[in-house]
């Protein structure tokens, strides 16, 4: 008699609307209180000029994702729903998984030398004002 | 990492070529920052009297203390002495640039002396290099420049790339400075002043991050300002049409300048309207960063260019005030005129208002005779000839003839050379923004600080007075109110679009947040107090709008209050004069 439970994941539902704002990715690094993006696992850059509009560049929630595989001490566990959580004691900060996501959704913290990966909290979802970004179902 | 770098003032020399991080914490705590310590620093390092295009002249850029850490805190304040008008020159701008400056560490950087080989600086943080720019000096496109430091510098997507285009590096006195593509330093000749020291473009990128100490209030008070700014009216407004919205209403009330003023109204308004761009031609709105509004509105215009079904597209950005100068100003009826010519001038990077004014009066001054074809080039300047337009704005920027180059010092000074002074709309030396609205919109353009309608915005006192009775002290008195409201405003730096929201009460709890504890009483006096450093500057530099030329033609055309009448203009500026002697400001008097 276990509750049904819904794993959900970060989703980009509709890049066209994208504005540009960053409110996404000031959201994620508010978390820690902090501004700027060190500590932010998200990034919108323009697609080559603005004019194009916006690329997103966040975790896809991999099922089996490189970045744990390439992760030499097991810093990074599989995520129910796909993606994964860093075991900041385990991590040596090598970066091999920022090398090897193709997609470049691995960010660094200089600062703390460890990856940033979402977490796929939902959290940035809330501040998009154009319904760009949302949860949906793992 | 217990500073969040407002205090820090990045000083550069272009002439040595050496850079200094000064803690300036005095200024930021007495004046926030943005425009209040702007105009500190431009008074500490302008010398009185200097020539603007001299070395000498500095240019600060300044951010304030809500920039990065709420939404629409989002400007970027720039002070140098005007080349247009000689005296206080502060321009806005968005984009990317607020935001990059605080997390490159600054809260202001100065920028002094000129160098001999053309530079531009590339600011990543506490990595701050002069680069070699001599490739890129001839560059006519601002576009082009933009595509090249894209490449050849890093932080992609937390940047600002401010550059200018051949206007600038020809000194034309209206030059602008690109940010980001699509937003300017448009208005007073920030890009001449760029080119006059040798410097082609200033890169940006933040590669800080900072604490806020209290993380849960700032969190609590930062959902509250977002929700207000989200669900306002005003977020609706300019994202769905952007500033274009008011082409319409104003045509209607009949304040919208049409042929260099000749009619307040014209038929050409409902193609040059914001619903009709948007129809026809919009295909991407964007915002500054930290803006969850996207006003900034995108036009793609497709067109046949060559047999052979060569197409190509052109991406333009429009808003009100290039479609009142560029577009009705000049007479134009058709939509894709008026985004071609906006194109052009953007590309050489001209200040779109003033470049529009300036080519209306040439268009009055050719019917009248007073220049002919032997000034211009060959070119017969007639109304809604857009064609024609875009090749005179290539030679505004080229300055290869003394017409385009006495045209290029602004209509003021261009009227004074080849007559037609009556019909040359400039206040104070700046070409008038799009509003003949009444006595409160002219009192402001010829008062306030910048000489803008964004100063104080007697364009909205007018309209909402259409139907009532008014004196001369009331206008005065409400227009000061809100000029010094907006000092405050631009110095957190809150964007105007976002004043509703940022009322004296938010302003002080957002402070508060970020540990500056300023009463509304308080920030309601210190935009007095910065209203006034602005005005010691501009009287230092001559300011005296007792004095200042007005063109009769704006008394010769309808304005929703019907005619306006030179006393009672000369009065208000007399009530004016009376008011700030009031509050101690010595201004001389007509």
């Amino acid at each position: 008699m276990g509750e049904l439970k819904i794993t959900r994941k970060f989703a980009v539902l509709d890049i066209d609307k994208c504005i540009g704002c960053m409110e996404c990715m000031f959201a994620c690094s508010r978390r820690f209180g902090e501004i700027g993006f060190n500590r932010s696992s998200i990034r919108i850059r323009s697609a080559g000029g603005i004019e194009r509009g916006f690329t997103i560049v966040v975790c896809r929630a991999c099922k089996d994702p490189p970045c744990a595989k390439a992760c030499p001490t097991g810093a990074l566990k599989l995520r129910e729903g796909g993606g994964v959580l860093l075991d900041k004691d385990k991590c040596i900060g090598c970066e091999l998984c920022a090398k090897i996501c193709i997609v470049g959704a691995v960010f660094w913290d200089s600062g703390h030398s460890k990856p940033e990966i979402c977490i796929h909290c939902g959290i940035c979802t809330n501040y998009c004002s154009h319904n760009v970004i949302g949860m949906v179902e793992a | 990492m217990s500073s969040n770098y407002l205090n820090r003032v990045l000083h550069i020399d272009l002439s040595k070529k050496i850079i200094e991080v000064e803690e300036r914490s005095d200024l930021f705590e007495s004046n926030l920052g943005g425009a209040g310590v702007a105009i500190k620093l431009l008074d500490e390092e302008c010398p009185k009297g200097v020539d603007p295009l001299s070395p000498e002249n500095p240019i600060v850029l300044a951010v304030g203390p809500l920039t990065a850490i709420y939404p629409c805190a989002s400007k970027t304040v720039a002070m140098f002495k005007s080349p247009l008008t000689g005296n206080l020159g502060e321009s806005h701008a968005g984009g990317r640039s607020a935001m990059a400056i605080r997390l490159a560490g600054y809260g202001a950087i100065v920028i002094k002396g000129a160098s001999d080989l053309p530079l531009y600086l590339s600011i990543h943080g506490d990595a701050v290099k002069f680069k070699d720019a001599s490739t890129l000096w001839g560059m006519k496109s601002s576009h082009t420049v933009g595509r090249v430091l894209r490449e050849a510098e890093r932080g992609s997507g937390v940047r600002t790339i401010i550059r200018i285009g051949g206007a600038g590096e020809n000194l034309v006195r209206f030059a602008c400075a690109v940010c980001e593509t699509y937003r300017h330093f448009g208005r007073l000749g920030l890009g001449a002043v760029m080119g006059s020291k040798k410097l082609k473009a200033i890169v940006v990128s933040a590669d800080k991050s900072f604490k806020i100490k209290d993380a849960t209030s700032y969190r609590k008070v930062f959902d509250e300002v977002n929700k207000l700014v989200v669900e306002s009216a005003a977020m609706k407004k300019y994202h769905d049409l952007g500033t274009a919205e008011n082409v319409l209403p104003l045509n209607a009330l009949g304040g919208l300048p049409y042929r260099n003023l000749n009619a307040s109204k014209c038929d050409c308004a409902e193609a040059l309207s914001g619903e009709s761009l948007a129809e026809k031609y919009l295909a991407r709105r964007v915002s500054c960063s930290r803006c969850p509004v996207g006003c900034i509105h995108l036009a793609a215009l497709r067109e046949l260019y060559e047999p052979g079904y060569y197409f190509k597209t052109t991406i333009i950005p429009y808003d009100y005030e290039p479609i009142y100068s560029l577009g009705s100003m000049l007479g134009l009826s058709s939509s894709e005129g008026l985004l071609k010519l906006t194109n052009e001038v953007d590309v050489v990077g001209l200040d779109a208002m003033s470049t529009g004014v300036a080519l209306a009066w040439a268009t009055e001054a050719f019917e009248k005779g007073l220049i002919s074809k032997e000034h211009t080039g060959g070119l017969e300047l007639r109304w809604g000839d857009h064609q024609t337009y875009i090749e005179a704005v290539r030679k505004i920027a080229e300055t290869t003839t003394d017409f385009y180059r006495d045209l290029g010092r602004g209509v003021s000074y261009a009227s004074k050379v080849y007559g037609g002074e009556d019909f040359a709309l400039s206040f104070g030396g700046n070409e008038m923004p799009g509003y003949h609205t009444g006595l409160a919109t002219y009192v402001n353009y010829l008062t306030s600080s910048r000489h803008s309608h964004l100063d104080s915005a007697g364009y909205s006192l007018d309209q909402k007075l259409v139907g009532k009775s008014f004196t001369a002290e009331q206008i005065v008195s409400e227009l000061l109110t809100e000029e010094w409201w907006r000092q405050v405003l631009s110095s957190l730096v809150v964007c105007f679009f976002a004043r509703k929201v940022y009322t004296p009460e938010i302003v002080a709890r957002a402070l508060a947040t970020v540990n500056i504890a300023r009463s509304q009483e308080e920030l309601e006096k210190l935009g007095e107090e910065i209203y006034k450093d602005k005005t010691h500057f501009k009287l230092r530099e001559g300011f005296n709008p007792s004095k200042y030329h007005v063109p009769k033609r704006i008394f010769e055309v309808e304005t929703p209050h019907g005619l306006l009448r030179e006393k009672d203009l000369r009065k208000a500026i007399d009530v004016f004069v009376g008011q700030l002697r009031k509050i101690g400001v010595n201004i001389p008097g007509s």
